[in-house]
């Protein structure tokens, strides 16, 4: 579903942010993308939305790909992909259900339904009390949850999260887990990047994959032997 | 588009003070080529006021015969040039000279010889009141062999159309000038107006909207910022114009095609300028 072959991306200031990595995400799997800061876990994630294209190498993302699919047409891709960030990015000055109903309306949803089916994504993230609510007035676990309700909006096949837990306290971020977990089950992938190695740890039955300035450096589907646990033992 | 112009009224909601700023920038910059345009016109007018007194006077020699008079009447009449000849005899140039000049009511009292010549008075169309044209008709007049002399203020009429040059190289340059100025400022106020919003750009790229989708609520609003800021400057020029009137000089509003020709000008810009930016925050994801 998701394939990075031999993909390099190289900045004109700053040089590589990645070096001829490979990988393959398969639906419905849970990958932590792990590494210090600057190993290029948010360049992985932007490469996969296309955000980025690589400078050498092929991305491909359910079935688009980076070197057939003009900036034009990149938005059939983004439909495939949810993104959630550190930082939320929810507009300010709007209620948790216009955050998520403007992106139903923003591609295109008929307007009848828009209103019940952006109530219905706040339902599934534990938010629906909190439709009305300005954004801004939320806690940050539950404006993650509107971003997360957000991205869940055009039905995509992955979820990329880039640390989306690095905002949050340990509680909110148990909760923000369990939600991944409960729409990982429903059979969507989902990619999230993090530096917190405790959390990798604590859902050891998802896939790592580990990066280290800019070179894929472990895989937990390739190796027995966790480069992480090395690391921080 | 229902999404569209809903966004575009809902912007002028969620940030009255940054898209009133950008609303009244487009105002202020379209107010100053609102006052240029009201001085321009004003300028063009008087101007033609004066132009329409240029006039060629023919005066004929005492022993010109009618035939010969009515021969020239006639032919100079029929030049592409000419608007009107009037033809003003020794008599009526007498009564002429006593109406206007009544400081000299007492030497023409004392004439028992009317020392004033017969004329006629060359008037041109429109359009062609120019210097070469007043060259042209009046070397016509001077080959009459009846023809005393041809007189149409030289140094004046020089004067006048020296001035209408330099007023139309004056009007065009800084006409230019203060329609880029306009153009930089609503560009700008715009920018920022489109800027504030960037995230929501950012946003809706992510979440895979259409560029076209994503342009036209701004391009929408680029429009009804333009057309405010138009409707702005036209209220401002109109109470500058009022108070000078009432108080200063008399002059004119300038015509309704101009008047709505500066308001598209703003909707255009507002349009222009906005597109430009929001295609700049495009490329950014």
């Amino acid at each position: 579903m998701i394939h990075l072959d031999n993909v390099t991306k190289e900045y004109a200031r700053g040089g590589a942010a990645l070096q001829d990595v490979s990988v393959h995400v398969r639906k419905g799997e849970f990958c932590f993308l792990t590494g210090h800061s600057g190993s290029g876990k948010s360049t992985t994630l932007k490469l996969i939305h296309m955000a980025e294209r690589p400078t050498r190498g092929e991305v491909r993302v359910s079935g688009y790909s980076s070197e057939r699919t003009p900036e034009r047409e990149v938005w059939k891709v983004r439909r495939r992909v949810g993104c959630i960030f550190q930082d939320f990015r929810l507009l300010p000055g709007r209620t948790a259900l216009e955050n998520v109903a403007f992106a139903l309306e923003v591609t295109g949803t008929p307007a009848s339904v828009v209103r019940a089916r952006a109530q219905r994504l706040l339902a599934q993230v534990g938010l629906a009390p909190k439709a009305g609510a300005m954004v801004h007035r939320l806690s940050g676990g539950e404006q993650q949850r509107v971003a997360i309700a957000r991205a869940l909006a055009n039905d995509p096949v992955v979820l990329l999260a880039d640390e989306p837990t690095g905002n949050l306290d340990e509680r909110a971020t148990r909760g923000i887990m369990e939600l991944f977990w409960e729409i990982n089950a429903s059979g969507m992938a989902v990619v999230m990047a993090t530096h917190d190695l405790e959390l990798v740890r604590l859902y050891g039955q998802a896939r790592v994959l580990e990066l280290d300035q800019g070179r894929l450096v472990y895989d937990s589907a390739r190796s027995q032997a966790p480069a992480i646990s090395k690391a921080t033992t | 588009m229902t999404y569209a112009l809903r966004e575009a009224v809902a912007a002028f909601r969620r940030a009255p003070v940054l898209t009133g700023l950008a609303s009244s920038m487009v105002g202020l910059a379209l107010f100053v080529v609102g006052l240029f345009a009201l001085a321009a016109y004003n300028l063009g007018e008087a101007l033609h006021l004066v132009e329409e007194r240029v006039e060629i006077v023919v005066y004929l020699r005492d022993d010109a015969r009618n035939q010969e008079i009515e021969l020239a009447h006639g032919e100079l009449s029929s030049l592409p040039e000419v608007q009107e000849v009037h033809y003003v005899s020794k008599e009526a140039a007498l009564e002429n000279a006593r109406r206007d000049l009544p400081e000299l009511g007492e030497v023409f009292a004392d004439l028992t010889v009317n020392p004033l010549p017969a004329s006629l008075e060359v008037r041109l169309r429109p359009g062609y009141r120019t210097q070469e044209a007043v060259d042209q008709v009046s070397a016509l007049a001077a080959a009459y062999a009846f023809v005393e002399d041809v007189a149409f203020g030289r140094d004046w009429v020089e004067k006048l159309f020296a001035l209408r040059r330099v007023a139309a190289v004056t009007v065009a340059v800084l006409g230019t000038a203060f329609a880029l100025v306009a153009t930089l400022i609503i560009g700008t106020a715009l920018k920022i107006a489109v800027f504030a919003r960037r995230e929501e750009i950012y946003i809706m790229r992510l979440v895979g909207a259409k560029d076209g989708f994503i342009r036209r609520p701004f391009l929408l609003e680029g429009a009804m910022a333009g057309f405010l800021g138009g409707v702005l400057a036209v209220l401002l020029t109109y109470l500058t114009f009022r108070v000078v009137y009432a108080f200063l000089f008399t002059l004119e509003w300038i015509p309704t095609p101009w008047v709505v020709v500066g308001t598209l000008a703003g909707v255009a810009f507002g349009v222009l300028a906005s597109g430009f930016s929001v295609r700049r925050h495009l490329r950014e994801v």
